[in-house]
C-alpha cells in the first residue's frame, strides 16, 4: 500500500473509532437516569458495544499502523487530535434528542459497516462484519421508539419532530471525508462519505415519512470535527473520560 | 504427546463468566487449536466486540491448557472465524434453556428481527410471547414476556 493511501486509511479508521468512542461515552451517560429501566439498560448496552467497537478499531490501528495502545490513544490525546463529529459530542439533552441521535447515528453505522464488510482491506472488513451484526440490534431498538413516539400523542410526536430538526444539520456532519479519500474509493477500501450520505438520506427520509414525521430540507452539514475543530462540549467530556486513567497511566488493570 | 481431545476436554472446564454453566467450547468461541513441539496454540473469538470478559477468558483458557504439561500456551483472540449463535452446540443450547434463558434459534446468516417477537418461552414453551427490549442484563440477552404463563423471561439472542 502506498504511503498516502496508508495515511488516508489510518485517518478513516481513527475517525470511525473516535465517533464510536465519543458516541459510546455520551450514551453511557444515560446509565442510571433513563426514563424507564429498559431504556437505561438499552443505552448502557449500546454504549458498551460502541466502546468495544472503538477498542477493536484502536487495536487494529496499533497492530497494522503502529499507533500506541488503545488506552493511550483513547485517554491521552489532545482534543485537536480527535476526529469525532460535532454530532456525537453534543450533550445528551432530553431523551427525545438522544433517541433521534441514536437513530441517525446507528442507521449511518449500519450502512457504513455493511459497505466496509466488503472492503479490500481485510482486517477492517472482518471487524465491519462483526459490528454489523451488533448494530442491527441498535437500529431495531431505535426504530421501535421512533415509530412508537410518532404514534404516541401530539406531545410525543411534536417533541420528536423538534429533535429531528435540531439534530439534522449536525447529523449530516457524520459524513466528513478524510483527506485523499478518493484513493480509498479507487482501491475499493471504502465507498466514500458521499455515497454513504446518499444511502442514509434515502433510508432515513423514507422511514421518517412512513412514521409521519417531516424530513428537514435544505440543511447544510456541520463539518469540522474530522479536521480537529470541535465544539465546546468535547474537552469536558475528554477530561471526564480520561480522569481515572491519567491518575496513573502506568497502572496495571 | 497430548492429544487434541485432551485439549478440548481441558477447555470444556472453562466457563462463560456470564452463564457459568456454559463452557467456552459449547459457547463456540474456540475457533482453532494446534500443537507444535511442546507449545499449544489456541485461537478464540469474542461473542460481542464489547465483551468485557474476553481478557479473563483468555487467561482461564491459558491456565486450563497449561495443566496438560505444555511448556507454553499461546492464546490469541481474533476475528478470522467470526462467532455467531449457530456456533453454540446442541448441548450448549440445552444448558442455556436449563439456565432459564430461551436459546437462540438456528439462522441462515440473516437474523430477522421479526422472528424475535415470538421467541419460545423457556418455562412453558409457548410462542404466545412478545419482546420487551432487545437489550438485557448482558449484551447477549434480550427481554421477553410470555402471555400464557405470565412470566417475564430472557433470551440468548440470535446473532449472525
Amino acid at each position: 500500500m502506498q504511503d498516502n493511501t496508508h495515511t488516508a486509511l489510518q485517518n478513516l479508521i481513527l475517525q470511525i473509532a473516535d465517533n464510536e468512542l465519543i458516541m459510546g461515552h455520551r450514551n453511557s451517560e444515560w446509565t442510571g437516569i433513563g426514563p424507564i429501566i429498559e431504556e437505561d439498560i438499552a443505552f448502557a448496552s449500546i454504549a458498551q458495544d460502541q466502546v468495544g467497537q472503538a477498542w477493536n478499531l484502536f487495536q487494529l490501528l496499533e497492530k497494522e499502523f503502529g499507533m500506541a495502545d488503545p488506552d493511550q490513544v483513547a485517554f491521552t490525546r489532545n482534543e485537536k487530535d480527535f476526529k469525532s463529529s460535532h454530532f456525537v459530542e453534543m450533550p445528551i439533552g432530553e431523551y427525545d434528542f438522544s433517541l433521534v441521535r441514536h437513530y441517525f447515528f446507528d442507521t449511518a453505522q449500519l450502512l457504513r459497516f455493511e459497505g466496509l464488510s466488503q472492503s479490500s482491506f481485510d482486517p477492517l472488513a472482518k471487524l465491519a462484519r462483526k459490528f454489523h451484526g451488533e448494530i442491527k440490534y441498535h437500529v431495531f431498538h431505535a426504530q421501535t421508539w421512533m415509530k412508537q413516539l410518532a404514534e404516541g400523542n401530539e406531545v410525543s410526536k411534536a417533541r420528536m419532530q423538534t429533535a429531528i430538526h435540531e439534530a439534522f444539520a449536525a447529523a449530516l456532519g457524520m459524513f466528513e471525508s478524510v483527506p485523499d479519500e478518493q484513493l480509498l474509493i479507487d482501491q475499493h477500501i471504502f465507498e466514500g462519505e458521499e455515497s454513504l450520505k446518499n444511502k442514509w438520506m434515502q433510508l432515513v427520509g423514507s422511514q421518517l415519512i412512513t412514521w409521519g414525521y417531516e424530513l428537514p430540507s435544505n440543511v447544510a452539514p456541520v463539518l469540522g470535527g474530522g479536521k480537529g475543530y470541535h465544539t465546546e462540549y468535547l474537552q469536558p467530556l475528554l477530561d471526564e473520560m480520561g480522569e481515572v486513567f491519567r491518575l496513573d497511566p502506568s497502572a496495571e488493570w | 504427546m497430548v492429544s487434541n481431545d485432551q485439549i478440548w476436554t481441558a477447555l470444556s472446564t472453562v466457563m462463560d463468566p456470564e452463564i457459568p454453566v456454559l463452557s467456552v467450547v459449547d459457547l463456540g468461541i474456540i475457533t482453532d487449536i494446534s500443537v507444535t513441539n511442546n507449545t499449544a496454540s489456541i485461537k478464540m473469538t469474542p461473542t460481542f466486540s464489547g465483551c468485557p470478559a474476553i481478557r479473563l477468558m483468555e487467561k482461564q483458557v491459558h491456565d486450563a491448557v497449561m495443566t496438560l504439561g505444555f511448556s507454553e500456551v499461546m492464546v490469541e483472540t481474533n476475528f478470522d472465524v467470526q462467532w455467531n449463535t449457530n456456533r453454540i452446540s446442541a448441548k450448549g443450547k440445552e444448558i442455556i434453556k436449563n439456565f432459564g434463558l430461551a436459546p437462540p434459534p438456528e439462522h441462515h446468516g440473516n437474523v430477522d428481527m421479526d422472528s424475535l417477537a415470538h421467541t419460545a418461552c423457556p418455562h412453558c414453551n409457548s410462542v404466545n410471547t412478545t419482546m420487551k427490549s432487545p437489550f438485557g442484563p448482558t449484551l447477549c440477552r434480550s427481554l421477553h414476556y410470555c402471555f400464557d404463563c405470565l412470566q417475564a423471561f430472557e433470551a440468548f439472542k440470535p446473532v449472525s
